[in-house]
């Protein structure tokens, strides 16, 4: 039996099987919860792989250098590191970081009230890097050499760990994914296989007046699968829904967008088929196991 | 049509029958009497496939019934039409639909048994009750449909176990003369039943032999009526 075939109705043969029924509940009510799931846990996978992608491009693409410094030699080192990094290859540019900027950056954290003006805050130099970079050892010395209050920092140290726990979140929505789909076909096999129980004198019946094993496959096949199908289009729908409506990452800073863009939006549209796929396999392992048992 | 050679079928360590050899010539009518718990049943399933015996050769159609697979015994009961004694139907079709289940399931052109449904319905006299499902039926209308069912395909065999085991007398005569009607097409018949009174008022209708079994063993009982 085909795919395409469980489908497509085919009069009385998919009337055999009935309609209603906690299993045929059962069925749509599961495929579509599974399906819910599984399209957030792609929505999240995805985010959580652009989410690791964007920290490691922009991370790996700057620096900065701190001056710590005594008041009256602030300014020359800032001048010194400057002059420096002119001449060092791998940087592309810099940007003295104002005090005002600074300021405005740590008032969320001090709040508004705190004189910050009485702190004593180091020179900060924002550096774009171009293409591999500067040599990060040679820099160093040359700034220790030239002022010794400066501190280049490459935000290695905080940049790995942080790609890697958006890659372990973008590897653990995967594998929800991929237990959604082991949930799926066991759900829709459990289903096929109290309906096939429950419906145990139809298949009877059928057997009795000449039908073969596949015809009385494929009735049952046809119905799951269509159920399961129905079932994953409607949670497909509710999870986009609940995608859409999910508050985007300017307002959240948490993450970018947990949505798709471009061709993602092909993903969830495949949830449903694939649903009715695993449905198909499950139902026919079922509707195989049972009818060994019918003479 | 029908043989059976040496045929011995155990339930549970006990020997319902053994040794039974019969042999059906196409066309014939028999009936198949005995007391309850004999084995008629259990000969009709015999016949029609649903079980296999414990011991000796049954054919079927000219064909050993042995080495068949499931679609082979398949493709053999739509040339065997069955009428148990509780008429299973599918309760959620209409009776017209359950009618045209042996047409459904096979390869059988189903325009033409659409067709030639209404004339079967009308045979058997249920056609103002063809859109009704099952379990609204009386038990004769059921066993009635139960045999329009038998035949829809017009096999070669048709296997009446205890139809008018639930059914008032005339319905059993009507019963008897639709199964008559079809031995004269040309079907074999056998039909299992205990009512001798049945068997009797036959006998001016049909050339019918009767086969009793009993004791483990069965027998042509013509003298006997």
């Amino acid at each position: 039996m085909r795919f395409r075939d469980a489908l497509f109705s085919d009069g009385i043969a998919e009337r055999v099987v009935p309609a209603r029924g906690y299993t045929a509940w059962l069925t749509v009510l599961s495929a579509a919860a599974m399906a819910y799931l599984a399209v957030l846990a792609l929505a999240l996978a995805l985010a959580a792989g652009g989410l690791a992608e964007r920290w490691r491009a922009e991370l790996a693409g700057t620096a900065t250098i701190r001056i710590s410094a005594p008041a009256d030699q602030r300014e020359a080192q800032t001048e010194a590191v400057l002059a420096a990094l002119a001449q060092t290859p791998g940087i592309a540019t810099t940007r003295v970081i104002e005090d005002a900027e600074q300021l405005a950056l740590l008032e969320p954290w001090f709040g508004s009230d705190l004189p910050l003006e009485t702190l004593r805050l180091p020179a900060l130099i924002e550096v774009t890097q171009d293409g591999d970079g500067p040599d990060p050892v040679g820099l160093r010395q040359r700034l220790a050499a030239e002022a010794p209050g400066a501190v280049y920092d490459d935000h290695a140290r905080w940049r790995v760990p942080l790609i890697e726990a958006a890659g372990r979140l973008k590897t653990l929505a995967y594998s929800a994914l991929g237990l959604i789909a082991a949930v799926t076909g066991v759900t829709v096999a459990l289903a096929a296989s109290a309906a096939l129980a429950a419906n145990g004198q139809i298949i009877d019946v059928l057997r009795l007046v000449g039908a073969k094993d596949t015809w009385i496959t494929k009735a049952f096949v046809r119905r799951f699968t269509a159920r399961t199908l129905a079932g994953a289009a409607a949670g497909t729908i509710a999870a986009l829904v609940s995608v859409l409506l999910f508050p985007s990452g300017a307002e959240t800073g948490i993450l970018d967008a947990l949505g798709f863009r471009g061709f993602e939006w092909l993903w969830p549209i495949l949830v449903p088929p694939t649903a009715a796929l695993l449905a198909f396999a499950a139902t026919h392992a079922a509707a195989a196991r049972r009818l060994r048992e019918v003479s | 049509m029908i043989e059976l050679e040496n045929v011995a079928m155990e339930y549970s360590g006990r020997w319902l029958f053994s040794g039974v050899s019969l042999s059906l010539a196409p066309g014939s009518f028999h009936f198949l009497t005995g007391p309850s718990g004999a084995g008629k049943t259990t000969l009709i399933r015999l016949c029609s496939l649903e079980i296999r015996p414990s011991g000796g050769r049954v054919r079927l159609l000219d064909q050993p019934t042995a080495a068949l697979d499931r679609n082979a015994v398949a493709d053999m009961r739509r040339r065997i039409g069955v009428v148990h004694q509780d008429s299973r139907f599918i309760d959620h079709l209409t009776l017209a639909e359950n009618v045209l289940l042996p047409a459904t399931v096979s390869d059988a052109n189903l325009s033409e048994a659409r067709r030639h449904l209404d004339e079967l319905m009308g045979w058997v006299g249920l056609s103002q009750l063809a859109e009704s499902r099952p379990p609204e039926l009386s038990g004769g209308e059921r066993q009635r449909a139960a045999l329009a069912r038998a035949v829809i395909l017009s096999p070669d065999i048709v296997l009446a176990d205890e139809p008018t085991g639930n059914v008032d007398w005339e319905m059993s005569l009507r019963i008897l003369r639709l199964l008559i009607e079809l031995n004269k097409l040309g079907k074999t018949v056998l039909f299992a039943t205990h009512d001798m009174t049945l068997i009797r008022q036959a006998k001016s209708q049909v050339q019918a032999r009767v086969l009793r079994i009993r004791d483990g063993g069965i027998a042509l009982a013509g003298a006997e009526l």
